[in-house]
Order: C-alpha cells, then structure tokens, then sequence
C-alpha cells in the first residue's frame, strides 16, 4: 500500500530516536513537548492570517467583489499588514473593569483551541496525542472557551458585552448538546472514540456512505450546531455589529482583540477538521468501490492534501452559511436547537443503533 | 526527581493555593474562576494517572457544565461593583476552627493508616471496559444504579420545567 510512503510515525520516532541519544527519558518528553508547542503555535499563527485572508475572499466572491489586492500579490500580505497594525495598537486600559479577569478572558478562549487542537490527527503518524477517548476530549476542552466569552462580557463592564456574553453562553451550552448527539452517532458507527480508529475504520469507505442516509443527517446536524458553537454567522448573535457594536469583545482593543478573533477562526478549523475527521475519512484518500486504478492514483496524492483539502471545503461551506444566510434572533436560535435538531439527532441516535445491531450498514 | 512528581506537585499546588484564594476572594465572579482552576488541575491530576475519560468527564462535567452554570447565574444576578463584606470574627474563628479540626482528623487518618500494595490486576480504563461495566447486568455491573440515576434526572428536569413554567399570557408575542 503506497500509504506507507506517507507515513509520518517514521519521522517522528528518528526525532524521538535522536532526542534519546543524548538526553534521559524526561528530558526527551519535556522537549518534546516545548517542540511540539512551539510548532503548533507557528501552526496556530500562520492559520489564522490564512483563513482571515481566505474569509475576506470567500465574501467577496459572494458579493461579486474582487476583495484585498493591493499588499503582495492577489493581497496575499494584506492579513500580516491587518496584524502588524493590531500588534502596535493601543490596549486601552477601562476605568471600574475587572482587570484581572479582563485580561485572563482572551486566553481562556485561545487555550481552549489550542488544546482542542492537540488531539487532531493530521496526517498517518502526525497527531499530537492519540488519546482513548479523543472525540470526548475535544467536546470537553472546547467547551471551556465559552467560559472565556462569558468572563470577557462580565468583566467589561459594558452593557454590549454583557449582553453579548449572555446570548453566546445560552447559544453554546444548548447547541453541544447536539454536536456531542451527532458526533455520538459516528462512534456508535465506528464503535470507538479514539481518532486513529476511527480514521482506519474508514478505510473502505467514508462514515458519510458508509452510515446511509443517519449519517448524512448527523453531517448535517453537526455542520448547523457547531456552526452555531463556533459564534459564526448566521448565529454570530454574541457579536451582532448591528445591534451591539462588537458583543462581548467590544471594550477589547489590540492585541487582545486579536486574540478573540484568532480563537474564532482556528475554532472553525478545528470544527471543520472534526468533521473532516469523523465524516469524511480524515487523511483517507477518496476510494470508489472497485475502480483499482483510480483507487491507486488516489492513493499516491498524501495524506495531509487529503486531510486539508477536505478541511476547507467545510471551511467554505461555513463561510458560505456566514455571507448568504440573515442572522437569526435569540429566540429562533434557540428554538431550531431545543424544537428541531435535538429532537432529530436524538431519533436519529436511536436509529442508528437500530442500524448498527442489525448490522445493516456496510 | 522525575517529572511525573513534579507534575503532581505543581497540580497540587494549584489546587491548593486556588481553593484557598476561592474562598478569600470578596469578588463573586473571582471566586468562580478560582474554582474552575481547581477544577481544572483535578482534571490534570487524572491526567497524570492515564485514566483520561475521569479527566474529561472532570472537564465536560465540572469546567465546561458546572462552572459554566454558575458563572450564568453569577452574570444574572450580580453587578460587577458588588464585593463581599468581611465575615464576623465570631464566624470566621469558628469556621477556620471547624476547618483546621476537620483536615487535622483526615491527615492524621490518612498518615497512621496502613497502606499495603494492591493485589488486583489492573484493567486498562478504556472506553469499551468502562462502558461494558456501567451497563453490565452480570457480577458487579452498574446497570441498576445507572437506570436510577438516569429516572432521578429526568424528575429533576420535568420538575425544574415546572417550576420555570409561566402561565401562557394570551396578549404577548412570543
């Protein structure tokens, strides 16, 4: 199997393998460890300047403009210019806030993500760490960004905020319910939660064919819901520019703003990678049937194209939702998730064990 | 010193000097953040041991659910500008009492009890093993309890409904 030339574990243990020769156990994990970090960093801010570019010119094309084209070609700087004058903005200092909690809520949200990240694999061998219970880890650690957003809106001390933090800790706690259902019905599928075994169990095909038409329902439920926990438009009610001038960040400036901006976008990659992960086969290459050929050709594209490309297409397909949908009211918003998608991700749990026990999937 | 213990001691160390700050703080929201960080490091804690589903049922449960909660309220009812008032003397001499007698009996349980090695092999915590345990209707299987604590919630919830329920206003919108 030509997947093995992409294999990345051997990369890693030659590292590991390397670190070992000069240094004792715990040092080689601790530096490890500072390794990885730093990498995921770089990762982190590299990523975040590309989507921010990529979400200017995805809207754009929806509104039939050319968007950023004038810092590098096709306005490729345009994003690093948008940082550099973050980094030298004022951080404007506001007189009977919290300062304390003010400045510790931008990196709650950014460990959050960060954390969450960890546990995703990017390509065969290329994973921070292959916990037993990966899909469960990420649910419990991305549920801790909204705690940031909740202090952000309190500490401010500002009517907005508040209200912004309010809406977006109401949002987020009632929409995990339904992506933690719809992620449930892949590991009923797969019967695993570890994300390796998940991605092997796809290797003749993606869960989204493979499950039949409850899959395509979970997909569909997890791509609104986690669209929804995410603070993106069409329910990006927590920063609604129109009524709350910037929601729970608005009293954020510089730097600190920057972050709360960051977080959001590397959440939407996170989410899209999930998906991509659980849905759609990860780093698997894209198989039909018993078209040999074709299945070889597909087989020499690697893994992390496989992994990436699929990752911005639900990318796209959020930013799609962002520019073409209104946004919705509070109370619409709540009643799509505790009137329509629960009660559907529930029947459709249910079903799927249904499915599963009778062994009528592939 | 490897760092498997120097790990320990800096959750415990979190954990400990975050408790204490939880309950010495006069800000409300403070002390809530305090507790997610105690929280927290008691998830690191169950980190250290490898028994990783404790450690985000900890994160999921008490961080991401509880806290998450109580911050809610916290926001609902609470303006920033309010801060506790000192206790009393009388009540802060009898709580410190009533804290120091407590801890003083549990360490010196802890620390005169004989500890012996178990003898039981160790079952790997995995997802299958818990699972097929919590459900098990066999010798030690937890199906019952669970099946209890699962009707106990559903009350709960049904009562909670009840008791946030308004009479319909014909005249409103919504």
């Amino acid at each position: 199997m030509s997947s093995n030339l992409y294999d990345f574990s051997t990369l890693t243990s030659s590292i590991h393998e390397w670190l070992s020769g000069f240094m004792s156990a715990g040092w080689v994990v601790f530096t490890e460890l500072v390794l990885i970090g730093l990498l995921f960093l770089l990762f982190f801010a590299l990523l975040g300047l590309f989507l921010v570019y990529l979400e200017r010119k995805v809207c754009a094309i929806m509104q039939n403009r050319v968007g950023p084209n004038r810092v590098g070609k096709w306005g490729l700087l345009q994003t690093i210019a948008d940082l550099i004058k973050l980094l030298i903005k004022e951080l404007i200092p506001i007189r009977k806030s919290d300062k304390f909690l003010f400045n510790l809520a931008p990196f709650i949200v950014i460990i959050a993500s960060l954390m969450a990240m960890a546990a995703l694999p990017f390509a065969k061998g290329l994973q921070a760490i292959d916990f037993n219970i990966g899909v469960f880890y990420i649910m419990a650690v991305s549920s801790l960004g909204v705690v940031g957003i909740l202090l952000a809106g309190w500490a401010s001390n500002s009517k907005y905020s508040i209200i912004g933090a309010m809406r977006s800790g109401a949002q987020i706690v009632s929409y995990e319910l339904s992506v933690g259902l719809s992620l449930m019905a892949i590991v009923i599928f797969s019967g695993s939660m570890q994300l390796s075994t998940i991605i092997e169990s796809q290797a003749n095909g993606w869960w989204i064919f493979k499950g039949h038409i409850p899959a395509f329902i979970a997909f569909v439920v997890f791509l609104v819901a986690s669209t929804a926990e995410i603070n993106r438009g069409p329910f990006d009610l927590a920063e609604a520019e129109s009524e709350l001038t910037a929601g729970f960040h608005t009293e954020y400036s510089g730097i600190k703003f920057a972050f709360f901006f960051l977080a959001e976008y590397i959440n939407m990659f996170i989410v899209a990678a999930l998906a991509a992960t659980i849905f759609l086969g990860g780093w698997m290459p894209f198989h039909i049937g018993s078209w040999e050929g074709f299945n070889h050709i597909m087989d020499f594209v690697p893994p992390i194209v496989w992994f990436f490309l699929k990752t911005f297409f639900i990318i796209y397909i959020i930013m799609w939702f962002k520019w073409t949908f209104p946004r919705l009211r509070i109370d619409q918003l709540l009643t799509l998730e505790w009137k329509y998608l629960l009660p559907i991700s529930l029947v459709n749990i249910v079903f799927i064990a249904f499915l599963v026990l009778m062994g009528w999937h592939f | 010193m490897s760092f498997n213990v120097i790990m320990f001691y800096l959750f415990s160390a979190v954990i400990l000097v975050f408790s204490l700050m939880s309950i010495t703080t006069r800000r409300i929201l403070r002390a809530a953040v305090y507790l997610l960080f105690v929280l927290m490091a008691t998830a690191g804690l169950y980190f250290l041991l490898q028994y990783q589903f404790m450690a985000a049922v900890q994160l999921t449960l008490y961080a991401g659910g509880i806290v998450v909660l109580i911050i809610f309220s916290i926001l609902l009812t609470h303006h920033i500008s309010h801060l506790f008032k000192h206790p009393d003397t009388v009540k802060l001499i009898m709580g410190v009492s009533v804290a120091v007698i407590g801890s003083g009996i549990t360490i010196a349980t802890i620390l005169t009890y004989p500890f012996q090695n178990s003898t039981v092999t160790e079952i790997p915590a995995t997802m299958e093993n818990i699972g097929n345990q919590l459900l098990g209707t066999g010798k030690n299987g937890y199906v019952l309890p669970f099946e209890l604590i699962s009707i106990l919630l559903l009350a709960a919830m049904v009562a909670a409904i009840i008791v946030a329920k308004k009479e319909k206003n014909k005249n409103s919108e919504i």
